[in-house]
């Protein structure tokens, strides 16, 4: 975002060396103008059809009556008013109330998995900021959940949750002696424990990986001062460093809340096409209602209230957090 | 890193060491799991879980390829995911050396509305992408559903906005007066894309591609859906080592490891590169 503020200034004076030669004057300025555009068309026209045009075509459908009879001709589907969303939010009748159980397992799994993984990322690159030996070795390692294929890591999440052959049966009842009897994991209350230890397993490397490079912006004298003044290592860590990452952590906790809201893939291999009532996301319970029934208007409908949502929230949050942020450092 | 006037205190040393074990072992877990389970004959794999196999065997490994066509699934996971990762770092330059260089009215409103794609669900593409690719297909023969084509753009996409983001980032980091020398040369601005700032660039180039390779070779939701048997991936083809009596857990790992190979490989070896870019746009 820096760029924009510096631009100006600099495309003043390229604006002035072509302008000194007369004869190049004009195709220049025309070349200026239309180019950027010609260099952004390929991007926006790929924008275009794989996002903003569905989008726009999604908010159509979830005024639609599309059910399996129409996919393949879906402008012959009659219009439905309202009923999708109607049909949505009707938490008396089953559709609705499940869509709103999934809701608020979806944000009850969200908060928590941002919380843990801002949490031990943070503390994570605390640890980290000060070389010793060892540390580039252990921070390639904590970045294998991130570089490994969602599918890949999942499944073998999958085999440890496994009931009479996993892990973590094993480890718990066997050697431990926790429970009286083996757990069931990916069925289940205990799916969403499951769930929550995956998504943190998977998501903490990128809190760290965004703290770590915040940590290296805070100037150096800072510490130093605080040292002189008396301020022990903790006291730092609670006055100097944890201030200082607000603007990393804004963009850190909406990036990491909207991610895991709209997390697919972990869900969906760790428990299949039918995900336990517990651990039921949004998104596997829209991918379901739509699939299973072959009824995409209501599907459509629930995506379309699921970004208003999102919407709703990323607004709030960023109002909220950049007043925030003004007024502590008035 | 200038060491800190004073050293640490025990009680934050011992902190950090316990801290940090702890981690290193619950990141570990799921690896060692996936090592020791993929040397296992399967009798170790649908019993009791043992921490060591009762005797290594590389069996799983040559049994991979038969029991599912894992290559097949292999060649198609790698056609889509270069293709796509391809496509996208060209476009993503283009896009790039415009936003970098040039001053032009909407610019920021393209870099925001690209960017915030990305915070989309993926679910609320899905429907709408998979009736568009049907009916294209209806409608002129062009099969985009269920081909890799499709797929290919598809996930071109998914990695475009962040590439274009981690790419300004390392335009801008390359000296104006170098591409502003060549323009005097008489280079077009594309010869001064091409012959200066891509050349000072390629560090960066080589990230994203890497990045948005990843991202392809990652993504389990259109490929569950937009795929049919021949053109299958990684993401869905593993899940087929379970049988109605048994479930091939020991080829699973093995199978999960050979895939997961090439792209850890990858991220470890250009990390410093990735996670520059990747940072850049969120402490900016």
């Amino acid at each position: 975002m820096t760029s924009t503020v510096e631009l100006p200034v600099r495309k003043g004076e390229s604006g002035e060396k072509a302008a000194r030669g007369p004869r190049r004057r004009v195709p220049g300025r025309i070349r200026r103008i239309g180019l950027p555009y010609l260099l952004l068309l390929p991007a926006l026209i790929l924008e275009l059809l794989v996002h903003l045009v569905p989008m726009v075509i999604g908010i159509v459908m979830s005024f639609k009556e599309l059910t399996q009879f129409y996919i393949r001709d879906w402008g012959a589907a009659p219009w439905a008013g309202l009923d999708n969303f109607r049909m949505s939010v009707d938490f008396d009748a089953p559709v609705g109330e499940a869509l709103l159980h999934s809701f608020l397992v979806t944000v009850g799994f969200t908060l928590a998995s941002v919380g843990l993984c801002w949490l031990i990322g943070t503390a994570a690159a605390i640890c980290m900021q000060d070389t010793f030996r060892g540390r580039g070795l252990l921070r390639a390692l904590f970045l294998v959940p991130y570089a490994l294929p969602v599918y890949a890591a999942v499944i073998t999440w999958v085999f440890m949750f496994q009931h009479d052959n996993g892990l973590v049966n094993h480890v718990l009842h066997d050697q431990l002696g926790i429970t009286d009897k083996p757990s069931f994991w990916l069925i289940g209350d205990n799916s969403f424990i499951a769930l929550l230890v995956v998504s943190v397993w998977k998501g903490w490397p990128f809190a760290f990986l965004i703290v770590m490079a915040g940590l290296q912006n805070i100037p150096r004298e800072l510490y130093e001062a605080a040292a002189l003044d008396g301020a022990g290592m903790w006291q730092q860590i609670r006055r100097i460093t944890l201030p200082s990452l607000g603007a990393v952590n804004q963009v850190l906790i909406l990036v990491l809340f909207l991610w895991t809201f709209n997390d697919f893939n972990t869900p969906y291999v760790l428990f299949g096409k039918s995900a336990p009532e517990a651990a039921d996301l949004i998104s596997v319970h829209i991918y379901q209602a739509s699939f299973v029934t072959w009824n995409f208007g209501t599907g459509s409908a629930m995506s379309v209230l699921l970004l208003l949502f999102l919407l709703l929230v990323t607004g709030v949050y960023l109002a909220v957090t950049s007043r925030g942020r003004r007024a502590s450092r008035a | 890193m200038p060491s800190s006037p004073m050293a640490p205190p025990r009680s934050f040393l011992w902190t950090r060491r316990v801290f940090l074990t702890l981690l290193a072992g619950f990141v570990l877990l799921p690896v060692y799991v996936m090592i020791s389970s993929s040397l296992k004959p399967l009798a170790d794999v649908t019993g009791k879980f043992r921490w060591l196999p009762s005797e290594l065997t590389f069996q799983p490994y040559i049994d991979i390829w038969s029991t599912v066509p894992l290559a097949r699934y292999f060649v198609n996971s790698l056609i889509v995911a270069s293709a796509a990762a391809v496509c996208s770092v060209v476009i993503a330059v283009f896009s790039a050396y415009a936003v970098s260089r040039y001053d032009f009215r909407g610019k920021r409103v393209f870099t925001v509305t690209v960017l915030s794609t990305q915070m989309f669900p993926g679910i609320l593409f899905l429907l709408p992408l998979f009736l568009i690719y049907v009916n294209i297909g209806n409608a002129t023969g062009i099969a985009l559903f269920g081909s890799r084509g499709g797929l290919i753009l598809t996930y071109l996409t998914f990695s475009l906005p962040f590439s274009i983001w981690m790419l300004i980032g390392y335009f801008d980091s390359v000296p104006r007066d170098l591409d502003e020398a060549a323009l005097v040369d008489g280079c077009g601005p594309l010869g001064a894309l091409f012959r200066v700032v891509v050349p000072a660039a390629i560090p960066g180039i080589v990230a994203v591609t890497v990045y948005a390779f990843m991202t392809a070779w990652g993504e389990v939701l259109f490929a569950s859906v937009m795929t049919n048997d021949t053109t299958r991936t990684l993401a869905v083809g593993l899940q087929g080592y379970s049988t109605l009596y048994d479930v091939y857990w020991n080829q699973i790992m093995a199978a999960s490891l050979v895939v997961s190979v090439p792209v850890v490989a990858g991220f470890l070896l250009l990390q410093r590169y990735l996670v520059a870019g990747l940072t850049a746009g969120a402490v900016k």
